[in-house]
């Protein structure tokens, strides 16, 4: 089963995403890497790195998608990817997509069984959803 | 060399901690305002590793409470209590790993990754035959550490970053040395090109990190990077010198 990571500035934003992701796709691991000791925004390469082993665990075999909330995390993604194993280097995805949205439809698209890059395709999508009904008033 | 570092690296804590409250205006200017109180943490949780290791309580580098330091954690190869380089190798190797924890966001994937290659480097250069000798080393570690900040961060001098110190700073480092300069020498004209690298940055317009979101507006303002570097840079350099005045 595809597994999980949200990078986050705030374990709080992280969590609260991680209880809807238990929500909508209880069967899909989820590991967060967000905030720092104490209550301090901001992202670790180390916990990164920590919860990506987890997640690879978790997954058995299968590949793990890592989702972040903005652009200022990529680096630590970048440097705790490159402390894997190259085999398990293979293994860990990232994708641009919407932090909560993407997660989502990530989610329901791992639980789903689709593969990683069904599960890609997926977050990818999730920017050209709309979050609004077409008549709503401007 | 690890006395030096050792020294260095409570140097440096202290200079940033000294720093805090300037770095973190200058990264409140242009940046998200906690440039100064991340990097300091950072530091102070090295200074704290270095404390704790007992890497200065032992001038020989390797008996007593110095040996029982490196007994402890990621004991395999070269504690950060070996006296020479290989234990310098060891120490900025730790001081990468406990910035890539403690400080977060780019800088910390920045200088983390920056200590942690200049202390790779000094592990291959240590072992190698013939032996190099301090000055190459530590011409080597700083292009290591300056190349790795470059390769992670997708950047270069000009942008309005940390680079625009460092880079001038490894070129006089290396142009010092190539002269055959006394390495504290070589390591003042380093901080002097930094210091003068950083104070370029005010006139530019940001075109990496947080700041490059402010476009033209990030003009006038030093980058709070560059300016951390310098400090880093400069008190590398102190600590030189006052070794070789005693």
């Amino acid at each position: 089963m595809i597994a999980m990571v949200l990078v986050a500035h705030s374990v709080e934003l992280a969590t609260g995403l991680r209880r809807m992701l238990a929500q909508a796709s209880p069967s899909v691991p989820v590991r967060i890497a967000a905030g720092m000791d104490g209550s301090r925004l901001g992202t670790s390469a180390l916990a990164v790195e920590k919860a990506l082993r987890s997640a690879l665990g978790d997954a058995g075999g299968d590949d793990v998608l890592v989702l972040l909330d903005l652009g200022s995390g990529a680096m630590a993604i970048e440097v705790a990817i490159e402390t894997l194993p190259p085999g398990d280097r293979a293994r860990v995805r990232v994708s641009g997509a919407p932090f909560v949205e993407g997660a989502i439809l990530a989610s329901v698209a791992a639980a789903a069984g689709a593969s990683i890059d069904g599960v890609l395709a997926a977050a990818a999508g999730s920017s050209a959803m709309p979050k609004l009904p077409d008549d709503w008033p401007r | 060399m690890s006395r030096l570092m050792a020294l260095w690296l409570l140097r440096a804590a202290a200079a940033v901690h000294e720093s805090r409250d300037w770095l973190t205006g200058l990264d409140a200017a242009i940046g998200d305002g906690d440039h100064g109180i991340n990097l300091d943490r950072g530091l102070a949780a090295v200074a704290q590793r270095i404390d704790a290791e007992g890497v200065l309580r032992d001038p020989g580098g390797g008996a007593g409470a110095g040996r029982a330091g490196a007994a402890g954690p990621a004991a395999a190869g070269p504690g950060v209590s070996d006296a020479g380089a290989a234990g310098a190798g060891a120490l900025l190797t730790m001081a990468g790993t406990t910035i890539l924890g403690s400080v977060g966001g780019a800088s910390g994937a920045l200088y983390g990754r920056a200590f942690l290659a200049a202390g790779r480097r000094i592990g291959e250069l240590t072992g190698a035959t013939p032996p190099s000798d301090d000055r190459a080393i530590a011409v080597e570690a700083f292009d290591a550490a300056v190349a790795a900040i470059s390769v992670l961060g997708r950047s270069a001098a000009g942008e309005k970053t940390m680079l625009d110190a460092l880079v001038p700073a490894a070129g006089a480092l290396r142009s010092g040395c190539a002269r055959g300069a006394p390495i504290a020498d070589c390591l003042e004209a380093a901080a002097e090109a930094a210091r003068r690298g950083a104070l370029d940055t005010i006139p530019m317009v940001a075109r990496k990190g947080r700041a490059s979101y402010l476009g033209e507006r990030s003009v006038g303002h030093q980058d709070p990077g560059a300016a951390s570097s310098v400090i880093l840079v400069s008190a590398l350099a102190d600590v030189a010198a006052n070794r070789r005045g005693g």
